[in-house]
């Protein structure tokens, strides 16, 4: 009987034997809107201006043929199995199905092409032009180009349905080293430049050519070193753990005090290691850490959704600007920066609670909109007539200075990068030391369920005010060091946009996650700022991955081990059983 | 004997209804008290008002001599009365062992500045609270301990759930706790359990119980009185085959003879 269940339940849950063509040409229409898609908003041109990447092939090319990779890799994939159930074997339905995708996806392009041949379209889609036309052809006649594209699109889709025959422990150190060689392409400039800076002239004449792409051999050979690299290395990084974790007390605190120091140093050397532009470019994922881990106690432990963060950071910016420029009409006390820090977070304390108290009695959606509406408020306060003498108005204050110690001043970016590691490490360590602590349980229980919180003895109000008060203290050392490092403060750059994309970095990164929103804040702030070419759609691709995040990892690139424990535990698939049969036991016990 | 828990013309409505409905109600200390009565009677409205979960209309609660309306639910925990949730309400995003910890909150003091200074004072009570926290799931055997100190609320099964439950509720050191159909979808080898289990609590704890029950077996194992509403009144009260056989406690339940032949 047992078994005669299983059978059902398996025939069920694994895809019949054959390739599931509904779903490879669903998935292959998918690759082909999204083809379309990126050339009509313009990103296949404006990528493909930046030069070729690797041997002839431009950033737009590359970015065109990915899709077909990326939606073959996607239509390979079998659908999720719960946990406990077998596996479907791979075999060449993966390759159908992923070259059937590839094939979809090449004629919607070759549709798009043909259309866009055939009737003008420019007037509405401004960047649907000819040269879009000559990129998606390949730069040759109609006929031969969609030939091409379309040959060339079948074959990327079957690639990517036969990556699923490897396995994952061969397909994760591929993909790793495909990404790696496409970003050695795309960021030839600054690696040449560090190259050049290290005096490495040889290995940057080795890997470019003199127009700047990837010398496809070249290309090659890191390819598949870094694929050996990932294959060797595929278990060391849980080995080492182990081997740390069997270790005493002891020792295992020598080991990560070891690990520390060297950290330590690596940051300490970065920013000549890096050359200016790029520590610049991590000063800026830096301020935005600062308040990614505020925000991370106010959304991630305490669970109140704010969207007015922004406000925080811009009471910091003004409040430091206010103290220390001379250029405020009605007040320049012109301190220090050390002098006026106490007050700067004094002003973000009062800036917390003024903004907590009145919200205390809401909840979720309504929280999140009366906050919205407190970061504007801000914005607006410091924009208006009535304080200009003080704020500036839309002109700002002007004439920030450095951060001095003694005689050592703060300027230029690998100085300033100091001044953003001591204030990131002290935010991280209280983040730290607080999620672990009494009133970090309180955040949490509050987070799960306010009521329940309030009726074991959680004071609520004080847990709200806190997670508030602590918020806005990191966020105004971000806008302290924000305005110290811009030099002046303007009403503008303190719109919504940053709260969003604060609360963005968290969400991607890992909720109540330390690592995770540092990668957030590295991949969202920074990577964007490397590559110029995205700033234009930077809001699109922060939507995408959104989306795509929450479709396929929704507890964020690197979650708490907590959220991880919670989202792939098989126990979860047993709860539900266990549930089933309490709801059952009590439908019985009510029917006696 | 003043009464520990004094309950005088405690009425609530909701809109219409009349949840509580002027009833008067007295614990004394060490008793275990059931109360029953058919779906709607008010037995949870009852629990609610008395943690102040939910506001008060009319009337007077009295703990320790002490009234308590109007307080908020941390406070009230504080003075000793700590319950459970009919539909199971744990923190499930966290471990077990933090589900307990955080009921002693209330019980200890450590602010912000201590734990981010991670002060002498500081670490010991964190031990503290860890290691009442680990006492308290040891008192389910070896349902509640060693890996599942680690494991999220929400991993747990059902009746796990309702023990995590209690031992929270036990964390705050109580005088008095409220249990809310602690036996509801629990199979009867657990349910057994349970009613030994609330004996303890009661013999071992020194807790004063006030329990709602629906499961009449439970009622008669545990309950030294109790007590039967209907439309948010008391309609009788005594000892178990008191008002097991009481006249109007059936009607409630069965509806009236005349109705029903």
């Amino acid at each position: 009987m047992a078994e005669a269940v299983q059978t059902d339940l398996r025939e069920e849950l694994l895809p019949a034997r054959e390739v599931d063509l509904r779903r490879s040409v669903r998935v292959g229409l998918l690759g082909g809107l999204t083809a379309v898609f990126i050339s009509a908003v313009g990103m296949v041109q404006s990528f493909d201006e930046a030069g070729l990447v690797v041997g002839p092939l431009s950033f737009g090319d590359l970015l065109l043929l990915a899709v077909p990779f990326v939606f073959g890799v996607l239509a390979g994939h079998p659908p999720p199995v719960l946990k406990g159930f077998a596996e479907p074997t791979s075999g060449a339905r993966n390759v159908i199905a992923g070259g059937v995708a590839g094939l979809l996806t090449g004629v919607v392009i070759g549709v798009f092409v043909a259309l866009v041949d055939t009737f003008d379209v420019r007037d509405i889609f401004t960047r649907i032009s000819p040269e879009l036309l000559d990129i998606l052809t390949y730069g040759q006649t109609l006929a031969v180009g969609i030939l091409i594209g379309l040959v060339a699109d079948v074959i990327l889709g079957l690639a990517g349905g036969a990556s699923q025959l490897l396995g994952e422990r061969w397909r994760r150190p591929l993909f790793w080293a495909l990404l790696v060689v496409v970003m050695l392409g795309v960021l030839e400039a600054l690696v040449s430049q560090i190259l050049r800076g290290a005096r490495l002239g040889r290995v940057q004449d080795a890997l470019y050519a003199p127009t700047g792409e990837l010398r496809l051999p070249s290309a090659i050979a890191i390819g598949l070193g870094l694929f050996g690299l990932g294959l060797w290395l595929r278990d060391q990084p849980r080995a080492v753990r182990q081997r740390i974790g069997a270790m005493e007390g002891e020792r295992r605190r020598l080991v990560t005090a070891g690990a520390l120091v060297a950290l330590v140093a690596v940051l300490g050397i970065l920013p000549w290691v890096l050359g200016p532009f790029l520590t610049e470019v991590l000063n800026i994922a830096g301020i935005f850490l600062l308040m990614a881990l505020g925000l991370n106690i106010v959304v991630g432990l305490a669970g109140l959704l704010d969207l007015g963060y922004v406000a925080f950071f811009a009471v910091g910016a003004y409040t430091t600007a206010v103290l220390t420029s001379p250029a405020s009409q009605a007040f320049s006390p012109e301190l220090s920066f050390w002098v006026a820090l106490p007050l700067v977070i004094l002003a973000a304390v009062a800036a917390g609670l003024l903004v907590g108290t009145p919200v205390l009695r809401m909840r979720g959606d309504y929280l999140a909109i009366v906050t919205l509406g407190f970061g504007e408020i801000a914005r607006i306060l410091f924009l208006s007539d009535a304080l200009k003498p003080t704020f500036g108005g839309a002109q700002g204050i002007l004439k920030i200075p450095d951060i001095a110690i003694g005689p050592i001043e703060f300027r230029g970016p690998e100085l300033f990068f100091y001044a953003i590691l001591a204030f990131a490490l002290l935010a991280g360590y209280m983040v730290y030391a607080l999620q672990d602590s009494r009133i970090g349980r309180a955040w949490m229980a509050m987070r799960e369920d306010e009521s329940v919180a309030e009726a074991m003895g959680v004071n609520t109000v004080a847990a709200k005010l806190w997670a508030f008060v602590i918020g806005a203290m990191l966020a105004s050392f971000g806008g302290a060091l924000f305005a110290v490092k811009v030099g002046s403060v303007f009403p503008s750059s303190f719109n919504v946009i940053v709260s969003f994309t604060v609360l963005i970095i968290i969400i991607i990164g890992g909720m109540a996650s330390i690592p995770g929103v540092i990668v957030g804040a590295l991949i969202l702030v920074a990577l964007p700022e490397l590559l110029r070419e995205f700033q234009e759609f930077r809001f699109l691709l922060y939507g995408a991955l959104l989306i795509v995040m929450m479709l396929r990892r929704p507890e964020g690139l690197i979650p708490s081990r907590r959220r991880a424990r919670e989202l792939h535990e098989e126990e979860v698939v047993q709860d539900a059983w266990l549930r089933a049969q309490a709801a059952e036991a009590s439908a019985t016990a009510s029917g006696e | 004997m003043v009464a520990l828990l004094d309950i005088t013309g405690l009425g609530k409505s909701f809109g219409g209804v009349r949840a509580i409905d002027g009833l008067d109600l007295h614990v004394d200390k060490g008793e275990i008290v059931s109360v029953i009565g058919p779906n709607g009677a008010g037995k949870t409205t009852l629990f609610n008002l008395i943690t102040g979960l939910i506001p008060t209309d009319e009337g007077k609660v009295e703990f320790e001599g002490v009234d308590i309306l109007g307080l908020p639910p941390s406070a009230i925990l504080e003075r000793g009365i700590a319950r459970t949730f009919q539909n199971v309400r744990l923190f499930p995003e966290m471990t077990v062992r933090e589900n307990v910890m955080v009921a002693q909150h209330c019980r200890t003091k450590a602010g912000v500045l201590a734990a981010i200074f991670r002060t002498p004072a500081f670490r010991r009570e964190e031990e503290q609270i860890r290691r009442k926290a680990e006492d308290t799931l040891g008192f389910f055997g070896n349902r509640l301990v060693g890996y599942r100190f680690d494991q999220l609320a929400m991993a747990l099964s059902y009746a796990n759930r309702r023990r995590l439950e209690i031992a929270r509720a036990m964390a705050s050191d109580p005088k008095t706790v409220l249990l809310d159909e602690p036996t509801a979808g629990m199979n009867p080898r657990e349910t057994q359990e349970l009613t030994e289990l609330i004996g303890k609590l009661r013999d071992e704890r020194g807790y004063t119980i006030l329990v709602i029950e629906h499961d009449m077996r439970v009622v008669k194992g545990v309950s030294d009185r109790v007590v039967a509403l209907d439309y948010g009144r008391k309609i009788a009260e005594g000892t178990y085959d008191e008002v097991a056989h009481d006249e109007r406690v059936i009607e409630a339940y069965l509806g009236r003879k005349e109705a029903a032949g």
